[in-house]
């Protein structure tokens, strides 16, 4: 009796098996098609997607579209491709991200374990700062840089990001120390280290799992950005910008190979990133919610 | 004027007042116990020393030096914490010249104080390994390493054995001694283990409710403990303490209880006549060792009359058996030699060592300091 239950337990659990992984299959290939469309047409001469599949592969290969994409579109009057914006992306967003993590690190410390009155309040109210919608302070950011003489600039868009940021790398840092034993902060302060000597001696060599999570997450969002990018970018327009230009163009004929090319090459950061550092991120995560 | 002064120091949250008006002189080379439950101020005294909370009101001084103000890397002191405290992304090494580092000793005299310390501890093929390597007693070293390694006028101890498990914290706890007599430094340890606080300690400090209880050598403080709280804290199985009425016949006074069938048990007291009244209520403090059964008694101490009692619980030990008795109502442990045959349920006679009992004012609970 038993040894029959037991033998139907397992079956069961064959059926259920396949199951999943048949529904996991499907969902990924679903998800799959897009990528594979972006990246079929964008391998394609123009006269292969206008007379035809979207969804065939390339008949004839070629990589014109993408060479065209990076260095000789139109991107609004100018014929430079997405290079020039690309490389405004990568001088915003690496400062920013490293900037905004920095002072997200130091004030987790300073919150956790240089506790002074009010210490919740304030990092309640840097918290709130998450959730503030960006078309509310586009104006006030705008008189603000205006007065800052920073206002259609790179240098402009990497404080606007800086200041976005904070909220997030604070939560970050705050929880992930919150976790991290005080006696060791004591005992270095016994030993004699100073405020930045126990935070960079001892607190960060013991971060990079969230520092991980913290440089994914703010990459991503700097990166992505297009209203701040749009609004404040002026001249040094980022990489979001200058594509919704390249694909929006309402003169000429949509070269619609090219424009697959540009997509993929805006997103490629943001994807390089996560297969990089992802699996460290779902570790940074969980980082503290289980012993050991 | 002692090496280390805690002078009237006292400490608030708000108007919670968690220390009172704490007042321990520390001799040069003295290793004072703090010990008491948890919530009785014991490690906030210890943080205070070490400046890592402000006191309220008072003063610390360490070797003639108000440190009130000093900030603790200046006040010369070192602490082993109860966690350790292991700077985890270094090497043993790197953590126990940590500290030297900080206060820019040149390299080569710290490469020679870490020997010395690592061949003291016996922890040299540690040295290279992380933290997380170690086992717990080797992490145990490694935190008194980093301690040793600055050669401070105080060591502050935070409950450093209580993770360890029951055989190294034994183990442990002898090291620790040893390690005393051959430096002979001044140390502070907390602890709530009233065994490690006994055979440490040259003196110990019983804490209660952010008061001190009472302040003295482990005989003292064992022997005529201040109040019943030190009674019953220090002492495993505690104290036995039972109301007795006192009646005087002859020129002796004796304790009297009830045992419930209307028989009277009466102890003839060792203290003074003078200073009893007949009829007095007072409370009867009895070690578990004073208590003997009939034939087994020290000759040579004053013994009370037998009384005859039922056995209520044996628990055998191996070195001593504690045999629960009922004495007027009242359950009372008696430690006795490892073989003893007192099955529970048996009635048997019993003596009391009256040298050994302590008398306590019913009302304030303070010993009664007679005799």
């Amino acid at each position: 009796m038993s040894i029959a239950s037991q033998d139907s337990a397992v079956k069961n659990n064959r059926t259920t098996m396949v199951l999943i992984y048949v529904t996991l299959l499907v969902f990924a290939l679903f998800y799959l098609v897009p990528l594979f469309v972006m990246i079929a047409n964008s391998l394609k001469p123009l006269s292969e997607i206008t007379g035809g599949n979207m969804m065939a592969l390339p008949k004839e290969w070629t990589i014109e579209p993408w060479l065209k994409a990076w260095s000789t579109a139109q991107i609004g009057v100018e014929p430079t491709g997405l290079k020039p914006y690309f490389i405004n992306s990568i001088i915003m967003v690496v400062p920013a991200v490293i900037i905004s993590s920095v002072i997200g690190a130091i004030n987790g410390y300073v919150l956790t374990k240089w506790r002074f009155k009010g210490d919740t309040i304030i990092f309640g109210l840097m918290l709130f700062s998450c959730f503030i919608p960006f078309q509310i302070v586009l104006i006030p950011m705008a008189m603000v840089l205006g007065k800052l003489g920073l206002s259609g600039s790179v240098s402009g868009l990497i404080l606007v990001h800086v200041v976005y940021g904070i909220g997030f790398s604070t939560l970050y840092y705050r929880n992930y120390y919150a976790a991290f034993p005080t006696e060791l902060v004591r005992a270095a302060m016994i030993d004699g280290a100073g405020f930045f000597q126990i935070f960079w001696r001892i607190m960060l060599p013991v971060s990079g799992p969230i520092t991980v999570v913290c440089v994914i997450w703010q990459f991503t969002n700097i990166w992505n950005d297009f209203l701040f990018g749009v609004s404040f970018g002026g001249q040094d327009q980022p990489m979001t910008a200058a594509l919704n230009n390249l694909v929006q163009s309402s003169t000429g004929v949509k070269e619609y190979n090219v424009h697959f090319a540009g997509a993929i090459l805006a997103a490629l950061p943001t994807l390089l990133v996560y297969i990089v550092a992802g699996r460290y991120f779902v570790r940074g995560l969980m980082a503290g919610s289980v012993k050991g | 004027m002692g090496f280390l002064e805690i002078n009237n120091v006292t400490k608030s949250y708000g108007a919670v007042k968690v220390l009172h008006d704490i007042d321990i002189d520390v001799d040069e080379g003295e290793f004072l116990v703090l010990v008491g439950p948890s919530g009785c101020g014991k490690s906030t005294l210890l943080n205070i020393i070490a400046g890592l909370e402000n006191l309220t009101s008072g003063e610390i001084a360490i070797n003639d030096q108000t440190v009130n103000h000093i900030h603790p890397s200046n006040r010369n002191i070192a602490m082993v914490f109860q966690s350790y405290a292991l700077y985890p992304n270094m090497t043993v090494a790197q953590n126990i010249t940590f500290g030297l580092e900080m206060h820019n000793v040149p390299k080569a005299e710290r490469e020679a104080a870490l020997n010395d310390v690592a061949k003291l501890l016996q922890i040299e093929p540690l040295l290279n390994r992380k933290p997380g390597q170690l086992s717990g007693g080797q992490r145990q070293r490694v935190a008194m390493g980093r301690a040793l390694v600055r050669n401070p006028d105080v060591f502050l101890f935070d409950e450093p054995l209580s993770n360890l498990d029951a055989k190294l914290r034994v183990d442990m706890r002898t090291e620790i001694k040893k390690l005393h007599q051959k430096l002979k430094k001044t140390i502070v340890y907390v602890t709530h283990d009233q065994i490690e606080a006994m055979t440490l300690s040259s003196r110990i400090a019983v804490m209660y409710n952010g008061y001190v209880q009472q302040l003295g050598t482990p005989s003292e403080v064992y022997n005529k403990p201040a109040n019943v709280f030190v009674a019953k804290f220090i002492g495993s199985p505690a104290m036995n303490v039972i109301p007795a009425t006192i009646s005087i016949k002859a020129k002796h006074a004796f304790a009297c209880f009830e045992d419930g069938n209307g028989r009277a048990i009466e102890l003839q007291l060792s203290q003074p006549v003078s200073s009893l009244k007949d009829g007095q209520s007072l409370l009867l403090g009895i070690r578990p060792e004073a208590i003997s059964d009939l034939g087994n008694e020290d000759r040579n101490v004053n013994i009370s009359k037998p009384f005859e009692t039922m056995v209520m619980v044996t628990e055998p030990s191996g070195a001593d058996t504690f045999v629960t008795l009922n004495l007027a109502g009242h359950d009372v442990v008696s430690r006795l030699r490892g073989d003893v045959a007192l099955p529970s349920g048996t009635l048997a006679s019993f003596t009391v060592n009256m040298d050994k009992v302590v008398l306590f004012d019913p009302e304030t609970e303070n010993r009664l300091d007679i005799g």
